[in-house]
């Protein structure tokens, strides 16, 4: 699905990711654990093509092609996600309007018919009530005056009506209380499927005990520096990321 | 509603301004420039009483020796008065067409194009999507047909050219004539005063609901014409009704001079709803041609309870100067100004409203939206002036920029005045750039960027799209995107 393979990625000069490269095969879903400022989101922007990220080496292939040379919203269309660490508000922009803008517009992209509007708000609703949250937040603004909880619920449920086959979650589980990374986490492993890749970010180990990764990666100083399985995590809950780094140093 | 979308797909189909044709018809017009014959000339081509050429004469003196008004923050080159037309009307016209069936088939053509349904049969039977609007049309100088009057007859109300009105109600049209804006107000609309061709009358009755709603659509088609309609509109006591103006023009290279007054008189417990889309063609993209827009519009609230409330998208024009008002002289009248206005590329727009409050209790609500795109520049000029006797008067003014892009430029003017210590008099400004984050996050949603400005901006914009009538928020939503085209990348 995802490969990536030796990249180095600076910010206003300065070098950020220093030759990281990850594959990530269809169906699996992948972590990426890390200390502030080891470049997880950085990798998470470059991925869905943020402006003010330069590339000085490597590639990255989606699908089979180089998803670097995309815009965003081809990325998008093409079946990248981002959900953002921060939602963006967007006031005056009614949910259900960016919803079905989003949504048509990826779909358009495709080459498919744009969704027929009540075959559309029968589907949103149905999402919405799978992801606890209710008809009401529809119709307010875009994340305006969400909660940080709604902010991520919100982010779920614009993944579950874009249907991705690749979903970057940036440390969705920031700022959640026990019932919100409940319901979040099993958005995810809801959609959890064949053809459909996750690349899970987090700073935090208990997120994993509800999503259960196929693989988890280190990644410090812009690079990964361990990759391996579930009891990573348990590791690195035990011991810190100290360890890990000086014994990779 | 994926406004956008179609917004996109609209675009695609378009030029960026779909109105910039020209139609090839005969027409009757004036020697070029400007004296007291032309001013003698088209008050004899429609056949005035003395009493309307003497005021235009009287408000052509008075042009002669008034200053330009050079307070409003725009910059272009002296107007040349002499170099332009000021009666152009097509050649079939001038004989007065009494039935739909008499206008140049052309002409029609051309409002089709322009989306304005004139054949009534297909109104009537349904045919077309805006069946309850009745439609008066003005084609450079003059009005060439005003749809369902019939049907507005039986309810009293009159709807038709203000040149009909002068032959047809010559009472009402003398007394409320320059009652709103009198003759000197400004150097514009004394000019327009001095020489204008044609426009709307509407007069409402004692407690009559207009049965639908009234639309006029203006168009300059003649080259190097000045258009100058007046607009006058009556709502008798307890009467109600809701109007909308509609512009384009052709594209040009020369700049073409458009100074249009209109006049309101809400009577007690009275209602007027003027709504405004202004496309006038902006010029190019390097800010070639264009129209200049100089307006005067305002409204009295002349009785008790009256209300009188501007709505306008101002997309167009090169240069738009325009402060729709309201006088609100009745106790507890309402003026209310709902202002959306865009500029891009090389436009400049000078726009705002007034507020006067003199009776007591009266109420203003002020909001203005104004985006800036491209190279262009934008103020927003207010003034809310409470006078001693105005007690327990209320207004309250919100008034957001939003800028697209590094090189254009965003200025906010108001001016609070107020005489009575008990007024409530609230303002409240936001300048903001249209973000990053924004446009970044739609667009990972798989948005295109110019799609995801029509939508940050639509949503910017929304408290006033509101305010519009339905038939047309769907048409200003449009507009919005199509007019923001090419303001980023």
């Amino acid at each position: 699905m995802l490969e990536i393979e030796n990249l180095q990625v600076a910010v206003e000069g300065k070098e950020i990711l220093k030759g990281l490269s990850l594959k990530l095969p269809a169906g699996e879903v992948h972590a990426i654990m890390g200390p502030n400022g080891s470049g997880k989101s950085t990798l998470s922007y470059v991925l869905a093509g943020r402006d003010g990220y330069e590339v000085t080496q490597g590639r990255v292939l989606f699908k089979g092609e180089d998803l670097l040379e995309m815009e965003p919203e081809k990325r998008a269309a093409a079946g990248v996600f981002l959900a953002f660490q921060y939602p963006v508000e967007i006031p005056g922009v009614a949910n259900t309007t960016f919803l079905k803008e989003a949504a048509n517009a990826v779909r358009m992209a495709r080459g498919e018919e744009p969704h027929d509007a009540l075959r559309f708000v029968k589907l949103l609703r149905a999402k919405t009530k799978e992801l606890g949250m209710s008809d009401e937040m529809l119709k307010r603004p875009v994340n305006s005056g969400f909660s940080g909880g709604e902010k991520k619920r919100n982010e779920m449920l614009q993944m579950a009506m874009l249907e991705p086959s690749l979903a970057i979650l940036d440390e969705t589980d920031s700022g959640l209380d026990i019932d919100a990374l409940k319901t979040v986490s099993d958005a995810v492993n809801a959609m959890r499927a064949e053809n459909r890749t996750f690349l899970v970010i987090t700073h935090y180990q208990r997120l994993l005990n509800h999503i259960v990764p196929d693989q988890i990666h280190v990644l410090a100083g812009g690079r990964i520096v361990r990759s391996g399985g579930q009891e990573l995590a348990a590791e690195l809950e035990a011991r810190g990321y100290a360890d890990i780094l000086s014994a990779a140093a | 509603m994926a406004i956008s979308v179609e917004t996109a797909r609209q675009v695609k189909e378009l030029e960026r301004y779909k109105y910039g044709f020209v139609t090839d018809i005969e027409a009757d017009t004036a020697p070029k420039g400007l004296s007291e014959e032309i001013v003698r000339f088209i008050s004899a081509k429609k056949g005035e009483p003395q009493w309307l050429l003497n005021w235009r004469l009287k408000a052509y003196e008075q042009w002669l020796s008034m200053p330009e008004p050079d307070w409003a923050q725009l910059s272009f080159p002296p107007i040349d008065y002499q170099d332009a037309y000021y009666y152009s009307a097509p050649k079939q016209a001038s004989d007065g067409p009494k039935t739909i069936g008499d206008v140049d088939p052309k002409l029609l053509e051309t409002y089709e194009k322009l989306g304005i349904p004139l054949h009534e049969q297909e109104i009537l039977a349904g045919v077309q999507e805006r069946s309850n609007i009745a439609v008066d049309a003005v084609f450079d100088s003059v009005s060439v047909a005003t749809t369902f009057k019939h049907k507005l007859e039986e309810a009293g109300v009159i709807f038709c050219s203000i040149s009909e009105a002068v032959q047809r109600c010559p009472d009402l049209v003398r007394r409320y004539l320059g009652s709103v804006v009198p003759v000197g107000d400004n150097k514009h609309a004394c000019l327009n005063s001095a020489v204008f061709t044609d426009g709307s009358f509407v007069y409402i009755p004692k407690g009559v609901r207009c049965p639908m709603e009234l639309s006029t659509y203006f168009r300059i088609n003649a080259a190097n014409t000045g258009q100058f309609e007046r607009t006058l509109i009556v709502a008798d006591e307890g009467s109600h009704v809701s109007y909308l103006e509609g512009c384009t023009a052709p594209m040009r290279d020369e700049n073409q001079l458009h100074a249009a007054v209109v006049e309101l008189v809400a009577l007690d417990e009275a209602e007027i709803k003027y709504s405004t889309v202004q496309n006038w063609y902006p010029g190019d993209a390097d800010g070639v041609g264009g129209i200049y827009n100089f307006v005067t519009k305002r409204g009295a609230c002349r009785g008790c309870n009256s209300k009188i409330s501007w709505t306008q998208v101002e997309t167009g024009s090169a240069i738009t100067w325009k402060y729709p008002s309201c006088i609100l002289q009745g106790e507890g009248s309402v003026g209310e100004f709902h202002s959306i206005a865009i500029t891009n590329n090389h436009q400049q727009a000078d726009t705002g409203t007034k507020m006067i409050h003199l009776g007591p209790n009266t109420k203003s609500r002020i909001i203005s939206k104004g985006i800036s795109a491209g190279r262009s520049s934008q103020s927003y000029r207010g003034l809310v002036k409470i006078s001693p006797k105005a007690h327990g008067a209320r207004n309250h003014t919100q008034c957001d920029s939003l800028l697209v892009g590094d090189s254009c430029a965003a200025h906010t003017v108001p001016y609070i005045e107020s005489r009575n210590a008990e007024a409530q008099v609230e303002h409240e400004a936001t300048t903001s750039r249209i973000s990053e984050d924004q446009l970044f996050y739609c667009r990972q949603r798989g948005i295109p960027e110019e799609q995801a400005v029509a939508l940050v901006v639509n949503g910017f914009c929304r408290d006033v799209l509101q305010q519009l009538p339905m038939e047309f928020a769907v048409e200003a939503q449009k507009l919005v995107g199509i007019s923001l085209e090419g303001s980023v990348g």
